[in-house]
């Protein structure tokens, strides 16, 4: 039994340490906002944080994150009310939405460390999160707005 | 959305609707949308028919709108409930949407079947929709009126409630639900004046946001259903291979493993979990009888492509005047190759299905683009009624036409069957990558003409590659003849809209044994390369403006030369650009809908494409939601642009090369050109959006590209090293 700590939860995870976060927290926890894409670091779908920073759960064993506060996209806020889910809603970010979680926890990130991003800090942020939509514009212009009001 | 009324509701539901519903599908298919009608195809009628439901209306007042249609990013969840809302008299915030499930009532008109495809979703429904939510106001309208024994003429419907302004009652929808009920269903409700439209043609904000930004979506992926277990399959390496001999006892050993099944294509891994399934499979000791296919090569495919271009005669798609007595009277003759590859659609989320097959019928969940095909598939796959099938439509992480496919769906449905637990299957990106039917490769054989003046005389174009239905068909039972054409390979070439008086299109078709599917945009993201490309060779053979030369020559095609116009003015064509960026155009109509792009491109020393802005003027009739409308362009010209830059499928010794995102680049943000998207204002039929944003694109940064190197790229995807030094 391994614990950890997800969203300020504690859970007992029955899984090998090898075990992938991504597979722990969609198939263990059930938290299924954390998307598998690529399964090699690739497209980021499965971006999460780790004492907050943005890291890849697909490659992320879980012995890797014992005593580390883990984050979802299901954690960043209760109520929709983050800085970067208000932007993505108000500038109809998402298509299909499946890269979506992976976006915003990488942008979260962005804006954590660098509170008034350019498009090539932006752009140097982001280039790791694939999307087939082709949502980027869209993504780029959320992250200022949410820089403007106030994102973390 | 439930409701502690829910039987006052149902009741209602089924007075209103079925009339509605009845009347709404009363009509004939119209014909000639998409390939599978075009060929005659028909759909096996699902057993027991029940009446739809499009609008479900709470006690409260709330209005669920049922969608039939898929949602894979195109904004069906906003832009069908947007056409209910505004005819139905109901406020936005009040209107919410759910996925419906298979079911004849939700034939999309469009396409004949439930399915969502070929940019149709609003073409197909934007009638039936309407109809069906004035139906249901007139009869609230009356049920208030009967009530206040006043004339119905009397009152009128607003934001959810009817509103006899006379007297200054009022009543909720809400509680008018009981008596509605009891209202027959007037045949011909009145159509609101567009004019006094609130929402259609307005950009409101998606209603599928939020559950798409808080992880709360559900995709196939996500789906959980108790008891069940996860499954992953190691299919043949070489297309079409089968399984020969399985050593399968180092994975039955690995933890969390349930059973190991052998398919006749590959063998399943059934397990706790995905990280034990993938953790057996990857311990399995299989070897396979490799098949036909173990000699074909993407060269060998090409150079049957090339030979049968010189030598098969292949079937006339289109044919006017004469192109050899064209050739004889031409003062200057073009003529060229283009060359398209297999490209994979790539969805961000891997094929994906869950099955609970038990005897006497089965509850599918997943991603599906065909919830009847998949019924049906499902049905005869594990040897149940047709009516014992409940398929619930999920989000799906993208479609691009792949998840109108059966082959996930079939996987679950075999492991369910022989395990007897429900099984969701997930496949790797690498299994994505290398069993997908791929958009077809294709073979141009061009050639044109201008006559001593500069005039176009001749266009003649060969296509050479798979035919799509030849395959895909097989699903709807339909086979496709040695003499059939199939659209699905040319389309887009054999209808240029170009005035060439001696105009031939000739489509050669060559089986490769590759899977080849339905691509975003089908034939018309390769043909779009290949006629738009050439035809700028043939403009600058002509001493003429890319823009000037399609203009003379588009007088019969008023709506591609209005994009042209707009796309072109937008953009500054016949303005110096910055430094170091170039400009070409295309254009091209697709689904209804017409497409220009001037794309803004740079090329470095070292060959590597840039593509600064994309200027793009879409005309695709009335507009539900103009946002919608610039998401789709958005999104297409990055689909289409990643496929000219990287898209490439290579074949070897029968095997698919590419795994990953590694060896199979996409599009990232970095690479993101300034997108503009301008919408002809129109009230012409409804167009599609989906997929014509893709088809310009590359022949439109192609056409750049020779504006700022004279170097013509007639193979795709784009090869730096082939562009070094010519800028």
């Amino acid at each position: 039994m391994a614990k950890i700590s997800v969203n300020r939860k504690q859970y007992e995870v029955d899984a090998d340490p090898g075990t992938l976060m991504l597979w722990v927290l969609r198939d263990e926890i059930g938290l299924t906002g954390t998307k598998f894409g690529c399964g090699i670091a690739q497209c980021g779908s499965c971006t999460i944080h780790v004492d907050g920073e943005a890291k890849r759960s697909c490659v992320t064993p879980l012995s890797s994150v014992l005593g580390k506060e883990i984050t979802t996209i299901e954690g960043l806020s209760n109520d929709l009310t983050h800085p970067l889910q208000k932007a993505w809603i108000d500038g109809d970010v998402a298509q299909c939405g499946y890269c979506q979680s992976g976006q915003i926890m990488a942008a979260a990130t962005l804006l954590k460390n660098n509170k008034k991003p350019t498009d090539a800090d932006i752009d140097q942020a982001m280039a790791g999160i694939i999307c087939r939509c082709g949502t980027y514009n869209r993504i780029k212009d959320a992250i200022k707005q949410a820089a403007i009001n106030g994102g973390k | 959305m439930t409701s502690k009324n829910d039987l006052d509701r149902r009741s209602f539901l089924k007075a209103s609707i079925i009339a509605g519903g009845a009347a709404v599908f009363g009509f004939s298919l119209p014909v000639g949308l998409r390939a599978a009608e075009r060929l005659g195809v028909t759909l096996e009628p699902v057993a027991d028919f029940q009446p739809n439901a499009f609008i479900k209306i709470a006690k409260d007042g709330r209005v669920t709108v049922v969608v039939g249609q898929a949602e894979m990013g195109q904004g069906v969840f906003t832009s069908l409930p947007q056409i209910v809302a505004d005819e139905l008299e109901v406020d936005w915030a009040n209107v919410s949407y759910e996925s419906a499930p298979a079911n004849k009532a939700f034939i999309n008109p469009a396409m004949g079947m439930q399915g969502t495809g070929g940019s149709s979703s609003v073409k197909g429904l934007f009638a039936p929709l309407r109809k069906s939510a004035a139906t249901v106001r007139e009869m609230l309208v009356a049920a208030a009126a009967q009530g206040w024994n006043v004339a119905p003429e009397t009152c009128k419907a607003e934001s959810g409630k009817v509103i006899h302004a006379a007297s200054g009652r009022s009543a909720a929808y809400g509680d008018l639900l009981d008596a509605a009920a009891k209202v027959a269903p007037p045949a011909n409700p009145k159509l609101k004046d567009p004019k006094d439209f609130k929402y259609i043609g307005k950009a409101v904000k998606r209603l599928d946001s939020p559950e798409k930004v808080n992880g709360k979506a559900i995709y196939g992926i996500d789906v959980k259903v108790p008891g069940m277990l996860t499954a992953t399959i190691l299919r043949s390496p070489v297309i079409g291979g089968k399984v020969k001999t399985v050593d399968d006892a180092a994975a039955k050993a690995v933890k969390g493993v349930t059973s190991v099944i052998s398919l006749e294509y590959g063998v399943a891994v059934v397990a706790e979990n995905f990280s034990a399934a993938r953790k057996g499979r990857s311990a399995l000791k299989v070897t396979w009888d490799e098949g036909a296919m173990a000699s074909v090569s993407s060269e060998s495919i090409y150079t049957a492509f090339a030979s049968a271009a010189d030598k098969d005669k292949g079937l006339v798609a289109k044919k006017t005047g004469d192109v050899a007595d064209g050739k004889a009277k031409a003062a200057k003759t073009v003529e060229a190759i283009y060359w398209t590859p297999f490209v994979a659609h790539a969805t961000m989320e891997p094929m994906t299905f869950t099955a609970d097959v038990r005897k006497d019928g089965a509850e599918v969940w997943g991603g599906v683009q065909a919830q009847m095909l998949v019924q049906q598939t499902v049905a005869a796959t594990a040897g149940v009624p047709v009516d014992k099938v409940k398929v619930n439509t999920t989000l799906l992480g993208g479609g691009f036409g792949r998840r109108f496919e059966m082959d996930y769906v079939i996987d679950a449905t075999l492991l369910s069957k022989a395990v007897g637990k429900p099984v969701k299957v997930i496949w790797t990106r690498e299994d994505d990558m290398q069993n997908d039917v791929y958009r077809p490769a294709t073979y141009n054989k061009m050639s044109a003409g201008i006559d001593a003046s500069g005039k176009p005389i001749f266009w003649h174009h060969r296509v050479v590659n798979d035919a799509i239905m030849a395959r895909a068909g097989k699903a709807f039972g339909f086979i496709l003849k040695d003499d059939q054409l199939d659209d699905s390979s040319f389309e887009g070439a054999h209808n240029l809209p170009y005035a060439f008086p001696n105009f031939q299109c000739d489509w050669v078709r060559k089986d490769t044994g590759v899977p080849v599917g339905f691509w975003r945009s089908v034939g018309s993201s390769h043909t779009a390369f290949s006629t738009e490309c050439f035809l700028d060779e043939v403009a600058f053979a002509a001493g003429k403006d890319p823009v000037a030369f399609r203009l003379a020559m588009l007088d019969k095609h008023p709506r591609h030369a209005a994009v042209v116009k707009l796309a072109a003015e937008k953009a500054g064509w016949g303005k110096p650009a910055e430094a170091g960026i170039f400009r070409g155009i295309a254009v091209h109509e697709s689904f209804g809908s017409y497409v220009a792009q001037v794309a803004e491109v740079s090329v470095a020393k070292d060959g590597k494409v840039r593509v600064h802005r994309v200027v793009c003027a879409v005309d695709c009739g009335q507009v539900v939601n103009p946002d919608t409308v610039a998401a789709q362009m958005e999104g297409g010209i990055v689909y289409g642009l990643t496929a000219a830059l990287y898209g490439e499928i290579t074949i070897k010794d029968g095997r698919v090369q590419q795994r990953n995102f590694t060896d199979q680049k996409v599009l990232r943000m970095n690479e993101m050109p300034k997108v503009e998207v301008y919408i002809v204002p129109s009230t012409e039929n409804h167009g599609g959006v989906g997929e014509p944003g893709t088809p310009p694109i590359a022949p439109a940064v192609v056409n750049a590209i020779f504006a700022a190197t004279g170097k013509r790229v007639r193979s795709l995807p784009i090869k730096t090293a082939e562009l070094a030094a010519k800028a």
